[in-house]
């Protein structure tokens, strides 16, 4: 089949306020309940400042690695887990998300959550993951990050709060840049970074 | 009347609590003791698209998203990634979308102009178009959000500081499931173009934010659509970052008398492509049977 171009993003801008944020929409489960836990962290940008105008989302498995196809995200009946949250950060720059570990999707896989990051000024939404801390064999063998060198890597990994919860930062620009991904090499380049520079 | 005007504020901030405000556009995070012309911002513009109209001819290929990197666009200089962005084949949970169904999004939420008690002002215009993927293939089943500012460029947000009326007839936030077929439609008012700060004398075209899923969640995209023949495409910055004129053409909607309907709204007609798909697609999926489990 012959591929059609894709059409391009523009950045989310700053008045997302009333279309985007909705009831309980960084909870995935209820707070407290069985199994949940806090996903949090900060948005940095370039100059080691908090981004007060970010809204990410995630999308994960749940605890058992099951991939859920479940319709009422946007209205949460407080019992169905739709793998699915979109949480906007603070005036802190903070972001907070109630969800479950994800769980493994194959044996002995590394388990991540998907993660899409919108911000004013970021002109087109970056695409990462975070994964678990605990099992370092899986990590290891993990065909993203034994691509990346070991201090890039480490921007991918969350730390395990004394609570259970998780923390994870996102730094948009800088030395200790977070990982970004690029899904498409099927002739639609995704993005052009300093693409004044590119052949 | 004023009252009418408050009471719409206060129920529209209900929805959210206020920490999930962004602040408005601030001046340049960088040095700002001169104070920047348009012509500065145009000349900026003309050298970025001088050397990729250079690059062009010497054989590169076109580019078809914005650049991260669009120092004209003041917000940005501090919040792109530097490095590039690291290639990854999609597994797993990124070959799925999330399930969005009509317990999730009522019908009526397509429609802007009903959502109070009275009209709201301006040019009422219809919406439609198709999502579908690179291949042609309709995104059934998915959620389509959209947010714009009202017939007087205002959008309703306490850190909107333009002084044009807010509209009490007009929140400007609407939601639809798309069809089978990928279809969407929206009727809302037309936006006016808004003034912000990036520069002095800076107009945003008019535009609608559109927020979109694909079938994997790596085909997920906002963005924005215009209106055709704007004269401020040439000054805006945002607009701009796409340095491809057939790349730009693809987020301006087109007039389609068809879809105008007599006496009511004029339409304009505008499709999304989203990214390729990698996952190997069942009968049921391309069908557009996924999605609703009501």
């Amino acid at each position: 089949m012959s591929k059609l171009t894709p059409t391009p993003g523009q950045t989310v801008g700053p008045f997302y306020g009333y279309a985007l944020p909705f009831n309980k929409d960084n909870e995935l489960l209820a707070p407290g309940s069985p199994g949940s836990i806090r996903l949090q962290g900060t948005v940095y940008d370039g100059a080691g400042n908090t981004i007060p105008d970010a809204i990410l989302e995630i999308w994960q498995p749940d605890s058992e690695g099951n991939i859920v196809q479940r319709t009422g995200s946007l209205v949460r009946d407080g019992y169905t887990f739709t793998g699915w949250g979109r949480g906007s950060v603070g005036n802190s720059g903070v972001y907070t998300f109630t969800t479950v570990n994800p769980g493994p999707t194959s044996p002995g896989s590394a388990p991540f959550i998907s993660v899409a990051v919108f911000a004013r000024g970021l002109m087109n939404r970056l695409f990462t993951r975070v994964y678990l801390p605990e099992n370092e064999e899986a990590l290891a063998n993990d065909p993203l990050l034994s691509s990346l060198d070991p201090e890039r890597r480490k921007t991918l990994i969350a730390r395990r709060d004394p609570d259970g919860g998780l923390t994870w930062d996102i730094r948009l620009q800088g030395g200790d840049e977070t990982v970004f991904l690029d899904f498409q090499q099927d002739g639609s380049l995704d993005t052009s970074v300093n693409a004044d520079s590119q052949p | 009347m004023p009252q009418e005007q408050t009471a719409q504020v206060n129920s529209a901030e209900a929805l959210e609590s206020e920490e999930l405000v962004p602040p408005a556009e601030p001046h340049a995070a960088h040095d700002s003791k001169k104070v920047e012309t348009q012509a500065d911002l145009s000349a900026e513009m003309r050298g970025i698209g001088d050397r990729y109209a250079e690059a062009l001819k010497n054989g590169r290929a076109p580019e078809t998203m914005p650049r991260l990197d669009f120092a004209p666009y003041r917000s940005s200089i501090l919040r792109h990634p530097t490095k590039s962005l690291h290639h990854a084949d999609p597994e797993t949970i990124e070959l799925y979308s999330p399930a969005f169904g009509h317990q999730d999004v009522h019908a009526l939420e397509s429609d802007l102009t009903i959502q109070h008690n009275g009209e709201p002002q301006g040019e009422r215009i219809i919406v439609a178009g198709r999502v579908l993927d690179g291949d042609g293939r309709p995104v059934a089943g998915q959620l389509v959000e959209i947010w714009q500012a009202n017939a007087a460029g205002r959008y309703i947000h306490k850190r909107d500081q333009h002084p044009a009326p807010l509209d009490p007839n007009f929140t400007g936030v609407g939601r639809c499931i798309t069809g089978d077929d990928g279809s969407y439609s929206f009727t809302t008012i037309k936006p006016g173009a808004y003034p912000w700060k990036n520069h002095l004398n800076a107009w945003r075209p008019a535009h609608i934010h559109f927020s979109m899923f694909g079938s994997e969640f790596t085909q997920r995209i906002v963005t924005q659509m215009y209106f055709p023949g704007d004269q401020l495409f040439p000054l805006d910055p945002i607009y701009q970052s796409i340095v491809d004129q057939d790349a730009r053409d693809r987020l301006v909607a087109t007039y389609d008398h068809e879809l105008t309907s007599p006496e009511w709204a004029l339409g304009y007609r505008w499709d999304i492509i989203l990214t390729g798909s990698k996952r190997t697609w069942t009968e049921n999926e391309a069908y557009g049977d996924a999605g609703d489990e009501e």
